[in-house]
């Protein structure tokens, strides 16, 4: 059964606070085997002009796929999980994320469709800090592969 | 450090290829919290229907921007980073795992010192990534 398009529009509660570690960073940097000395060395990151270490490029999927959660589960919207790949991902940035920052995410319903029996959920994840400064918005399009077939 | 003046549409940043093993999927999949059973545990990706333990979309994502920010030095001049997932880069439990090959080049420049980078990632000899693109700012 597709999935129900009134959601489209629908924004979730922020999420409570997430505070960006230093030592986060560097783990998340380790994984990916990324030995940029941004990411690990406060002094080289302010010769970069940032206040802190900053954090790779992808890092927001951290908090934006834990409030993505919150679509994912809701059992009014009733997606299959078990059947759930990633389809795309976008992060914009207005600055890059640094150590300190302490990051609340706004997630709406962007757009619901279904194409060749796949139900397909975009989300848009507003990442602000809790003091209000925007830092990055991240897109996430998920596909339910086969969930939509029937229609 | 780049500059926005030597650089013209069709640069080619130095290509990168990444070696995946398992071992690179559970430290990821720590770091990221995302513990989906079909980036460890083959019994149950090849129970849904895959060939064998895929790496996190995300891995290969991050994977493929080190291609950008290792050309440009400063990792937060990346303003704008999205892609496709097209194919599951399989990482089979052989000793030799995967392997992640990509290439960028200049497409467009911007206003404001900015480029806009388009990627290729490939594994395997298929494409993993499409419409993968960057927007940085250079120097």
């Amino acid at each position: 059964m597709a999935l129900d398009p009134s959601f489209i529009g629908r924004t979730y509660p922020p999420t409570p606070p997430y505070e960006v570690g230093r030592e986060k960073i560097r783990e998340f940097a380790d994984a990916i085997g990324d030995h940029n000395p941004a990411y690990r060395d406060p002094e080289a990151a302010r010769a970069l002009g940032h206040p802190d270490v900053i954090a790779p490029p992808t890092f927001g999927i951290v908090l934006s796929m834990r409030a993505g959660g919150q679509v994912v589960g809701d059992p009014e919207l009733g997606l299959d999980y078990t059947r759930v790949v990633h389809g795309e991902q976008r992060f914009v940035h207005t600055r890059p994320i640094h150590a300190g920052d302490r990051l609340t995410v706004t997630v709406t319903v962007e757009n619901i469709r279904a194409a060749a029996g796949n139900d397909m959920v975009t989300t848009r994840g507003d990442v602000s800090t809790v003091e209000g400064e925007p830092v990055f918005t991240a897109y996430s399009t998920l596909v339910a592969r086969g969930t939509a077939a029937g229609d | 450090m780049v500059r926005y003046d030597e650089v013209e549409v069709g640069t080619e940043l130095p290509a990168q290829s990444f070696p995946i093993q398992r071992v690179n999927l559970v430290q990821y999949a720590g770091a990221s919290g995302d513990f989906n059973p079909i980036h460890w545990n083959e019994r149950f990706a090849t129970s849904v229907g895959l060939p064998d333990v895929i790496a996190h979309g995300m891995f290969t994502m991050a994977e493929a921007i080190r291609v950008v920010t290792d050309w440009v030095g400063d990792p937060g001049a990346v303003e704008d980073y999205g892609v496709r997932f097209t194919r599951p880069v399989v990482v089979p439990d052989d000793g030799q795992g995967a392997t992640l090959e990509v290439t960028a080049k200049v497409t467009e420049k911007l206003d404001g010192n900015r480029v806009q980078v388009d990627l290729s990632a490939r594994s395997g000899g298929q494409t993993v990534l499409a419409r993968s693109r960057a927007v940085v700012r250079l120097a």
